[in-house]
């Protein structure tokens, strides 16, 4: 069963479409990147499904609650905007105990999951302090606890790191990695190396519409190349030179290229094609330091598609 | 359910954040202050150079004087301190982004904005409670006993004219996206509504006749029952339009 299902949804802001047609599917219990350039409608679509903008035309369902029923979808999220805004006169108890109240829960149960949230947090220890003196990265702990508070089934995070120092960063990413196996977890971002260390599943935004979604794995093994790196020790380059050479005219290679001590052959078939050129080096005699096949960052591949998408949209 | 947790929520923050505690002492301090004000005021025109002689010509003050001073006072700085107090209500909590952190959770928009009306309208009540006692300690002192019910009365038709402005208020708070521009609509609303009064027929239904109503009861009572009607209809209206807006309205 899918956690989030969106069909068709539309947001028109005058004359220009946000999310244009939008069609997506998370699995129950993903870590699902929601990624995206600057201005692709990530956050637009988040703001969508909280319910704090309303469609201009399309459906969607959070954790089987139609878009439209919003007391129902209220009750089975959990929410962190971008930079979450707290009652600085409150402290992070009593700002979880407000929130646990909004959600029904008892008074034991409240204080129960506040001192749970907060050890998660990393925020026990100063429980009682004013929000006003927080740290940008303490707010976004307490941000996440509070979005946590009602157990969520399905958890949106809008890029809950982007504002963060690098050890915001981790800490943060690795309070969601945390979540797994709890709730689904929508994270929408920019920065891929964050989508690489913390999601499975990965969907990729531009100009409103959905250009790919995949598992991360399946998503780098489909725009892998076959590209062969090989690198020779310091004072083999005539004969990685002459290696390459030789190859170059192999009806199996497409295109061969030198720089330095390292070469890459673009071959036809990855797997055919491997033992072959093992062969070829062994017989060449060349003193290899690296073998390898070349695979994609998912940088690579996020900016593959986007600029793809960004060449289809041209008029 | 949520209405008591927010309520409980909006009446915490006015007590952190020193706003009950100035509105109290402020209304406390006219509420003491004017009958001494009333009572004092030949003494005082003695004591200006070259004012004495207009000091015999003012008449003996009396009790109907210290009920118009604080009629004055508190009238004047109540609906001035409810515009100030509900002009950054919803405005504040949009801009901020705070409104959107707690819409997303089972929190009505309309519990939401009636949590906020409500609390103000608590706080002006516990403040004007302070005054009106004040003020009838003091009067009871300086100008002898005085009928309790008018007196209360009186208190109760000043809080709904209060209530009356801090409902526009709100609503400007709701419609507009500065807290400036809140205020200055709830001082155009104040203008407009004085202006209506001073018109015939109409002019009896507006927030001000309330007051009157409420210092006739120590003389010649005279009902101002069309103002009564038209404010709790404002309110109400007030109410609902910022309800409407406010749930169409994107965060």
């Amino acid at each position: 069963m899918s956690a989030i299902r969106i069909e068709g949804l539309q947001k028109n802001y005058g004359g220009v479409r946000a999310v244009d047609g939008l069609n997506l599917s998370v699995e129950e219990g993903a870590i699902f990147g929601f990624l995206g350039p600057n201005g692709a409608g990530k956050t637009t679509t988040i703001r969508l499904l909280t319910g704090l903008a309303h469609p201009s035309g399309g459906q969607a369902w959070v954790a089987g609650a139609s878009l439209g029923d919003s007391r129902k979808v209220a009750g089975r999220i959990g929410y962190l905007p971008e930079e979450p805004a707290f009652y600085t006169w409150m402290s992070p108890l009593e700002f979880l105990d407000h929130v646990g109240r909004l959600f029904g829960l008892s008074s034991a149960a409240r204080k129960a999951r506040a001192m749970e949230l907060l050890e998660m947090a990393g925020l026990a220890q100063v429980r009682k302090r004013r929000i006003a003196g927080f740290s940008r990265g303490m707010r976004q702990r307490l941000g996440l606890a509070q979005a946590l508070v009602n157990r969520p089934e399905v958890l949106l995070l809008d890029e809950p790191v982007s504002a963060l120092d690098p050890a915001g960063r981790k800490e943060v990413l690795e309070m969601i990695g945390g979540l797994r196996g709890q709730c689904t977890v929508f994270m929408s971002t920019h920065i891929l190396s964050d989508v690489e260390r913390t999601c499975d599943t990965v969907g990729i935004i531009n100009h409103g519409k959905l250009v790919v979604e995949a598992k991360q794995q399946e998503l780098l093994a489909r725009y892998t190349l076959p590209v062969f790196e090989l690198e020779c020790d310091p004072g083999q380059e005539a004969a990685l030179r002459a290696l390459v050479d030789a190859l170059s005219g192999c009806s199996w290679v497409t295109k061969t290229s030198l720089e330095g001590n390292v070469a890459r052959i673009l071959v036809k078939n990855v797997t055919g094609d491997r033992p072959i050129l093992l062969g070829a080096v062994v017989r060449s005699g060349l003193a290899l330091r690296r073998f390898e096949i070349v695979t994609p960052s998912l940088e690579d591949v996020f900016l593959r598609l986007v600029e793809q998408d960004g060449k289809a949209v041209q008029p | 359910m949520n209405l008591l947790t927010s309520l409980r929520k909006e009446l915490i923050e006015q007590w952190r954040t020193y706003r009950l505690l100035v509105l109290c002492l402020v209304l406390l301090v006219f509420g003491l202050s004017s009958p001494l004000l009333a009572k004092y005021t030949p003494e005082l025109l003695k004591l200006i150079p070259g004012a004495e002689q207009f000091a015999g010509l003012v008449p003996k003050p009396t009790l109907l004087d210290a009920v118009a001073q604080y009629v004055k006072n508190i009238g004047q700085f109540g609906v001035l301190l409810a515009l100030l107090m509900s002009m950054g209500s919803m405005v504040a909590e949009k801009e901020r982004g705070t409104a959107a952190l707690m819409l997303v959770k089972p929190l009505s928009r309309g519990v939401f904005l009636l949590a906020k009306f409500l609390a103000l309208a608590c706080s002006f009540l516990a403040a004007l409670a302070l005054a009106a006692l004040a003020g009838y300690y003091y009067t009871l002192v300086l100008f002898g006993p005085m009928d309790v019910g008018a007196w209360l009365a009186l208190n109760g038709l000043m809080w709904l004219e209060m209530l009356v402005f801090m409902a526009l208020t709100l609503l400007f708070s709701t419609l507009l996206r500065s807290q400036a521009a809140a205020a200055g609509l709830g001082i155009g609303a104040i203008l407009v509504l004085s202006l209506i009064s001073s018109l015939p027929t109409f002019g009896d239904a507006m927030p001000d006749k309330l007051v009157g109503w409420g210092v006739s009861l120590f003389t010649q009572p005279a009902p101002a029952w069309p103002a009564l009607w038209f404010s709790l209809g404002l309110i109400l209206a007030a109410l609902l339009a910022a309800w409407l807006a406010f749930r169409k309205q994107e965060l």
